[in-house]
């Protein structure tokens, strides 16, 4: 345990270096954040009355999502595992005396956190300091605060062990652009970074909300703005660790297959 | 221009070597907006209008932006990528050929694989064209054409910018992204949705509204004047701060010596 410790914060004060880097992220995050909701007040000026979820709910969502952006991200890949696949280097790590997939879970989990640690107060400080209608409204009581940040940790959880699976075909394909864009775009899509959940289609969102994106931002979000409460909420963090357990018991037995036949390019 | 065109083939042959992977970029990059796509539809499906455009209105400015900004992203890819060109030091040897700086940069890449999206702005067009109720005529047609052209020049213009602003930063500016992937983005409805002050700041300071939401408003009728029709060329004037902020940044240039 203490040797995953030690690597995660070894890779959490290297994330911790790029800090001009997170000044411009959070600037163009407050920049998305700002249009999106001037989107959602617009269509909400045409009918209030078809909006699934209270306005402010949508603005609260789309403040937390652009603060924990780097967290609940689909499309982010670490470069190093793909490289180390690819070149090779990947049998050194095979040679230690640790567990490549809790080794690789870790690395990524850990640059998730370092990014959104660092980006994530600004943008929620800026947001709760804006007049209505664009202002960033608290949870109801502590209660869902807690579920909200236990869901969160579910989610980072959950979008780690999806993306475990794309970095696992990479020892297949050894070529990743493909899959990687075509599965993220469509996971982040399926999560609700784009549309929230509440406003598909009825039959498309019943479907959606069974698939394991339904398990990523999808919920901590909801809980936070107070569209899912109480026992409700308690049911989604239980389906969001059903999802959890089923990925990473899968990612597990494949990387045991994929290294069984794994090939070592050269070098 | 002759040089140029040779630029280009040698780019369309080198990269169609990897026939497959240059195939599965192309659809990679058309799936890539092809939720936007989805998420617009979900959003119109259940409100039916917004800010007075139907949903054949609103796809009619969604192709436009879209087939822009993939003209722009193509051909203008190698100022996107020119921190990287800073940052190696390739940018010197730029330097000292006899020919034209911005050329020269616009020659180094040539990402065809963008043109997934412009696939996916003309498939829209060809459903959007005969249902936004327009009738087509020539004027209606070269007003459809300005959009087009002039917004990929802008969209240039602020990927110049990005450039300029890269011979101070070394880095490239991320926040620079709500300009351009913002700008592609949220053009997927007019810009006036967004309430005034945005409108106004995207017609003066940073004229996207003026290729996309004005002439709309001649295209479907809404307007009768004649000026709306030319907003995207009055957008040009655009690209001369561009120049100039890409000259001030060059005329400051110190290389990164490696």
């Amino acid at each position: 345990m203490s040797t995953y410790f030690s690597l995660l914060k070894m890779r959490f004060l290297n994330s911790l270096q790029y800090r001009a880097a997170a000044l411009a992220g959070i600037a163009t995050q407050f920049g998305f954040g700002f249009m999106f909701i001037s989107q959602y007040l617009a269509f909400y000026r045409v009918n209030p009355l078809a909006f699934p979820m209270g306005i402010d709910q949508v603005v609260s969502y789309i403040w937390v999502q652009q603060a924990f952006l780097t967290l609940y991200m689909t499309w982010f890949f670490e470069g190093d595992i793909f490289s180390a696949i690819v070149s090779g280097q990947v049998a050194y790590d095979l040679a230690r005396p640790m567990d490549l997939y809790g080794k690789w879970f870790c690395q990524c989990v850990a640059t998730r956190l370092a990014r959104a640690i660092l980006r994530c107060f600004p943008v929620l400080i800026l947001g709760l300091l804006l007049p209505k209608p664009y202002a960033l409204t608290l949870p109801s009581d502590g209660l869902q605060f807690l579920l909200f940040v236990i869901s969160s940790i579910l989610t980072l959880g959950v979008v780690v062990a999806f993306s475990m699976f794309i970095y696992i075909s990479t020892f297949y394909t050894l070529s990743p652009t493909g899959v990687r864009i075509i599965s993220s775009v469509f996971a982040d899509f399926m999560a609700g970074s784009i549309v929230p959940l509440p406003f598909f289609p009825d039959g498309f969102r019943q479907i959606a909300e069974l698939l394991p994106f339904a398990a990523m931002q999808n919920m901590p979000l909801r809980i936070y703005s107070g569209n899912i409460s109480g026992m409700e909420a308690l049911y989604g963090i239980g389906f969001q660790l059903i999802w959890l357990v089923i990925l990473v018991t899968g990612g597990k037995l494949w990387m045991k297959k994929a290294l069984k036949r794994v090939v070592v390019q050269g070098g | 221009m002759r040089l140029y065109i040779k630029y280009i083939s040698i780019h369309l042959k080198s990269q169609m070597q990897y026939k497959a992977s240059f195939f599965l970029m192309i659809v990679g990059q058309l799936l890539l907006s092809f939720t936007v796509l989805l998420g617009l539809y979900f959003m119109m499906d259940r409100f039916k209008t917004v800010g007075g455009f139907t949903l054949e209105q609103v796809l009619l400015c969604f192709a436009v932006v879209l087939m822009a900004f993939s003209l722009a992203e193509c051909f203008a890819r190698g100022f996107d990528l020119f921190p990287e060109m800073i940052s190696n030091g390739e940018f010197d040897r730029v330097l000292v050929r006899p020919r034209g700086i911005i050329f020269q940069v616009l020659a180094t890449k040539v990402e065809f694989s963008r043109l997934g999206r412009l696939i996916q702005a003309a498939i829209v067009f060809t459903y959007a064209i005969p249902a936004s109720g327009v009738i087509w005529t020539w004027d209606k047609i070269l007003t459809l054409v300005l959009m087009v052209v002039c917004g990929a020049l802008i969209f240039f213009g602020l990927f110049l910018v990005y450039a300029g602003f890269t011979f101070f930063t070394i880095e490239g500016l991320e926040f620079m992204n709500v300009l351009t992937d913002g700008g592609r983005e949220f053009g997927t409805y007019p810009y006036s949705i967004y309430g005034d002050g945005i409108l106004k700041f995207l017609t003066y300071v940073i004229p996207l509204a003026l290729f996309q939401y004005y002439p709309l408003l001649y295209l479907l009728g809404k307007k009768k004047d004649i000026f709306y029709m030319l907003t995207p060329l009055l957008g040009l004037l655009f690209l001369i701060p561009c120049y100039l902020i890409f000259l001030f940044g060059l005329s400051r240039y110190k290389s990164t010596g490696s």
